[in-house]
């Protein structure tokens, strides 16, 4: 048995992936959503609930989601994880589940979110609390601190903000060309620039959406997944870091922690950045996937704006990043990170359509939790390219 | 065993603005805690702030009405450590990275506040 890094290279493989509900979902809860999208997930497998003995879920409102899902699902989990590292959860549980079938733990690993704040707006108290050190400022969460990170870059760096509205209007042009996303309109760069002033340099245009979704996956050890319905996704690797939990206390405001999972997970893949064919970062604001692009090293650090000017992320540019629209143009229901690993697995099987990037053999999902504060990277990649 | 944020605010109401320094090294932190994060040491004192810091990083919330505008920074302490705060006394859009600022306690609604103000 051999471990890369620390990690089972493509000994597990994602063979079910989908979501449900994007965009408007009403009169159902996030829990309904979440057990729609584990079905349609396993449906897309060839698997059957029963066979399910993993469940790792990240429920909107309930701290206790795993347990929740376990009762709706009918499923008696041998391990269950609700992690509460924000957006990135889902490429932690990746890295979770793949270790956990690796050591025979489990045989089948269902990784599920569903959320729909849009249509069912969620009860007064949510599970996080505001900083004490921070709260008497005001700041709006998240936008401001991400706005502090964003005015760092632009002073260190000169990245303006037709840089960070080109990462908005990539994201769009990509949503332009997938069905299911949420808002498919025209955006030009002048567009976001004019949008209302949220928190400076962030306009409402460079904020992700706030919509509704649901999306699950579903893994198992290579030797089975090769009987599965479709082509199995290999995990190459998998990496997290937490560096800090408030933009106050982020080391580096203009370096997050995808400097170290970047390259830790590129070295258990065996691959490298210039390798990789679909880039999911995830976008929760703009100046999110400019940050991610330099610290996982498809550009130098300070050159990410300039490097998505001009469509250099968008369609035929130089790199396919954010294929489904992301959180920007396509869905954010809270937590987006489990929509970036079906994108990436979609790609990677020829399944996008229009959007489809050529010849998919490699892709990146990269999970941003907090405020910049939890970073994890998912290496995925096919049959060929292992 | 000390009570961080409890003596903190309590040396706020005093009109003291307070870091921990530890006594070994003469590292500074904030905010306050019970060991020195990284290390986990705990010979950790109270000192005095000199109050002086430099503007590290900044933002405008905006409002509909332009004058509820307001600024929230990131302050670099001169003694090291970063911290949030607002630069008080001056149009939020003229508050700029690099500006240096002193801080101060206001009073609001009742409550001492650490702000900071151009030095």
């Amino acid at each position: 048995m051999t471990m890369a890094n620390g990690f089972p290279r493509a000994r597990t493989a994602i063979v079910g992936a989908a979501t449900f509900g994007i965009g408007r979902c009403p009169g159902v809860s996030a829990v309904d959503m979440a057990a729609k999208a584990s079905l349609l997930a396993l449906a897309d497998a060839g698997l059957s609930l029963s066979q399910v003995d993993a469940l790792y879920t990240s429920a909107p409102y309930e701290a206790l989601g795993g347990l929740e899902l376990a009762e709706y699902l009918g499923i008696t989990p041998r391990v269950t994880d609700c992690n509460r590292t924000g957006g990135s959860a889902f490429e932690v549980y990746v890295q979770q589940a793949a270790l956990a079938l690796e050591a025979g733990l489990i045989d089948c690993a269902l990784i599920a979110y569903g959320s729909n704040p849009a249509s069912n707006p969620p009860p007064g108290v949510g599970m996080t609390r505001q900083s004490p050190w921070e709260a008497a400022y005001r700041p709006l969460a998240p936008i401001s601190s991400y706005a502090l990170a964003a005015s760092r870059h632009m002073h260190l760096y000169g990245t303006t903000r037709d840089q960070l509205a080109e990462v908005a209007v990539a994201a769009r042009q990509w949503a332009q060309l997938n069905p299911e996303a949420a808002v498919r309109d025209p955006l030009t760069v002048e567009d976001v620039l004019k949008a209302r002033m949220v928190s400076d340099p962030l306009t409402a245009r460079d904020c992700c959406l706030f919509n509704d979704g649901a999306a699950a996956v579903v893994m198992v050890r290579a030797e089975r997944a090769r009987d599965c319905a479709k082509a199995p996704i290999y995990v190459l690797g998998a990496a997290h870091a937490v560096t800090h939990r408030e933009i106050s206390s982020m080391p580096d405001l203009t370096v997050t922690g995808a400097a170290l999972t970047g390259p830790q997970a590129f070295a258990q893949a065996a691959v490298t950045p210039a390798e990789i064919d679909v880039v999911m970062l995830y976008d929760a604001f703009t100046i999110t996937p400019i940050l991610f692009l330099e610290d996982l090293g498809f550009c130098p650090k300070g050159e990410g704006g300039r490097f998505v000017s001009g469509g250099g992320i968008a369609p035929g540019g130089a790199l396919a990043v954010n294929t489904n629209g992301g959180g920007l143009s396509c869905v954010h229901p809270g937590m987006y990170g489990l929509f970036l690993l079906v994108e990436a697995t979609r790609q990677l099987r020829g399944e996008a359509g229009a959007r489809q990037v050529k010849d998919a053999k490699l892709g990146l999902a990269h999970g941003n939790g907090g405020v910049l504060s939890s970073q994890a990277t998912v290496v995925l990649g096919t049959g060929d390219a292992i | 065993m000390i009570q961080p944020e409890t003596e903190w605010r309590a040396h706020l109401a005093d009109g003291r603005f307070m870091v921990q320094r530890r006594r070994s090294s003469g590292s500074h932190v904030f905010y306050p805690r019970v060991a020195e994060p990284g290390t986990g040491t705990e010979d950790l004192e109270w000192v005095e702030a000199s109050g002086e810091g430099i503007v590290h990083a900044v933002t405008v919330v905006r409002k509909k009405d332009p004058a509820d505008s307001y600024n929230v920074v990131l302050v670099d302490l001169a003694e090291g450590p970063r911290l949030m705060s607002k630069v008080d006394g001056v149009a939020p859009d003229e508050v700029t990275i690099g500006m240096p600022v002193r801080a101060r306690i206001l009073l609001e609604g009742g409550e001492p506040l650490l702000v900071f103000e151009p030095a």
